[in-house]
């Protein structure tokens, strides 16, 4: 049987399958439809500092193979995370990894200075790629300095794993990626959605409270491996995958070019159990191909 | 609670009135208890422009043959798909999601007001409370006759009224607008009601101004419909909560309607 075990900074992931921020809850919603400790990790719903409730109804749209959303990290705060949704998922036999938001640098900071002292939480995901708020967000991520500021200062206080999620709505992420490697993140992770919106015709109104909103599913899917593949062609720290994952080809593909890891997105929207599915289909895969490895699967693809 | 996600197949399709189907579909395993109010997510493949599933309340259930129904109304392309399905088709349904109505002491009397697809929980919301041992009332309204054609699903749970926006049956006029609930104080304990939501307000207006406890099923567009993507939320006294997952069902005292 092929190895599917895969190493991100140091940290062990039992399978290169992992769920994405803000597509699979906590965890629990998903615990009446699949065994989770099968997973790589999940990366639980984005938190920040203080509680949020989120942008106004309505905050999704039906779009060409794919959607929009706007929900705006809607949240109870990361001392709520950790005094009562942590303990009720952390039996889960699979990396739990938060997804930390901000404002500002110093929300970051405090954000992750606190999920530190949780001892069994290995890594968390610094999102600087939020299209949905107003302030801090993909304002972090979408320039140079900025990206690598937040890095550096979350970098000296966080102590495990750091995976940063890069957006795609910039002119050039391999610069972004490249600066945020220097900055000290162990992975990075892409791509968060792509900024986008919806109107409705008839109403002559935008479709989301926000008017614009961020895209994924299998509509994003050839951005994020072209993302991928200039991302892992510039630094030396493993990628994880993100970005119309519907299946274990889709997964592959992200793989062969480049990724380390994968996360698994809007896919849990349709079939929450998926992910399972995925695992599975990389197994049979690997022995199709006869790999002993799915880390040599990593970049794979022959040009 | 446990909850199916499997392929079903299509047992039947049919019209009982021109632009709204029942469709019944047989589930490969037991059926999981499901509540009035409770609802599925239905799969339509190969679609264009149909990505996600989309949630529909759940009419009926047969637990011995493995049976679960939808009163579906044709508004777009995936309704207009499932309308088509055919005997012995493989359709992936997820269930039970959501709340459910809650259920009144035996003495209350109850109404339940719905119009549109939105009539879909009465069945197995009039049955339970029938069998709860109310009595109750249903108020069925529509444009005209052909969409009140269906309230004849609930007379065996209560007696049934219509209003339909253009006198052919019923009275004359929208829900609110009955000689039941218009005027005086109307002589219900409590109030549920399904459809549209200018309706579901209106209802709700007329519940608060006479104290009657008020139940109503909101139908927020969802992404997931199980409390993952936070897409569905409606405003509420505690902030957002989802109306797939707190809900669909809400007290009206619960919501920030402006009523």
């Amino acid at each position: 049987m092929a190895d599917l075990r895969v190493n991100i900074g140091g940290l062990e992931f039992k399978n290169p399958v992992t769920t994405a921020s803000g597509t699979f809850g906590n965890g629990e919603e998903f615990d009446d439809f699949f065994d989770l400790n099968l997973l790589g990790g999940m990366f639980v719903k984005g938190m920040t500092l203080e509680p949020r409730e989120g942008n106004d109804y309505p905050r999704m749209a039906e779009t060409a193979s794919g959607m929009l959303n706007a929900v705006g990290l809607q949240n109870k705060g990361v001392d709520y995370f950790i005094e009562n949704i942590y303990p009720r998922i952390k039996h889960f036999n699979t990396h739990i990894i938060p997804n930390i938001n901000g404002s500002t640098v110093e929300d970051y900071i405090e954000v992750a200075e606190k999920l530190n002292e949780i001892e069994t939480i290995p890594a968390i995901e610094l999102n600087i790629s939020c299209p949905n708020v107003k302030a801090g967000g993909m304002l972090f991520g979408t320039s140079c300095p900025s990206a690598i500021a937040v890095t550096k200062a979350v970098r000296d206080v966080y102590h495990k794993v750091l995976i940063v999620k890069l957006s795609p709505n910039v002119t050039d992420i391999t610069e972004i990626a490249k600066g945020v490697e220097g900055a000290g993140a162990d992975s990075v992770s892409l791509i968060n959605t792509l900024l986008g919106m919806a109107v409705d015709a008839e109403k002559r109104k935008p479709l989301l409270s926000t008017v614009t909103g961020g895209l994924s599913g299998p509509a994003v899917k050839p951005v994020a491996l072209r993302m991928v593949w200039q991302v892992y062609n510039s630094v030396k720290i493993p990628v994880f995958g993100i970005g119309g994952i519907m299946n274990a080809t889709d997964a592959i593909e992200f793989m062969l070019a480049g990724a380390s890891a994968i996360q698994v997105g809007t896919a849990n929207f349709i079939d929450p159990q998926v992910s399972v599915k995925i695992i599975d289909g990389i197994m049979d895969y690997l022995k199709r191909h006869n790999f002993d490895s799915v880390t040599e699967l990593t970049g794979a693809m022959k040009v | 609670m446990a909850k199916i996600v499997a392929d079903h197949e299509v047992v039947e399709v049919r019209y009982p009135v021109n632009d709204s189907f029942i469709i019944s579909f047989r589930s490969p395993v037991d059926i999981p208890q499901i509540l009035p109010g409770n609802f599925a997510e239905i799969q339509i493949e190969n679609t264009t422009g149909v990505f996600l599933r989309r949630p529909f309340s759940i009419l009926d259930v047969d637990y011995d043959s493995r049976i679960i129904s939808f009163f579906i109304k044709i508004i777009g392309k995936g309704t207009k798909r499932l309308g088509e399905a055919q005997r012995g088709d493989k359709v992936s349904l997820m269930y039970p999601l959501g709340n459910s109505f809650t259920m009144p002491v035996p003495e209350k009397k109850v109404l339940i007001v719905g119009g549109g697809s939105g009539i879909a929980p009465f069945v197995m919301l009039g049955r339970n409370l029938k069998k709860n041992g109310n009595k109750v009332t249903f108020l069925i309204g529509g444009k005209s006759k052909k969409d009140v054609l269906i309230s004849a699903l609930f007379s065996e749970f209560g007696e049934v009224f219509t209003t339909t926006e253009d006198g052919s049956a019923g009275e004359r006029g929208f829900v609110t607008d009955h000689s039941l609930i218009k005027t005086g104080s109307p002589p219900f304990d409590k109030i549920y009601s399904c459809g549209p939501e200018a309706m579901m307000k209106a209802v709700g207006k007329i519940a608060k101004q006479n104290n009657i406890d008020c139940e109503v099923s909101l139908e927020n567009m969802m992404a997931c419909g199980f409390g993952a993507c936070l897409c569905c939320v409606t405003e509420t006294i505690d902030g957002n909560k989802r109306v797939c997952k707190e809900g669909p069902v809400f007290n009206i005292n619960y919501l920030k309607w402006r009523i």
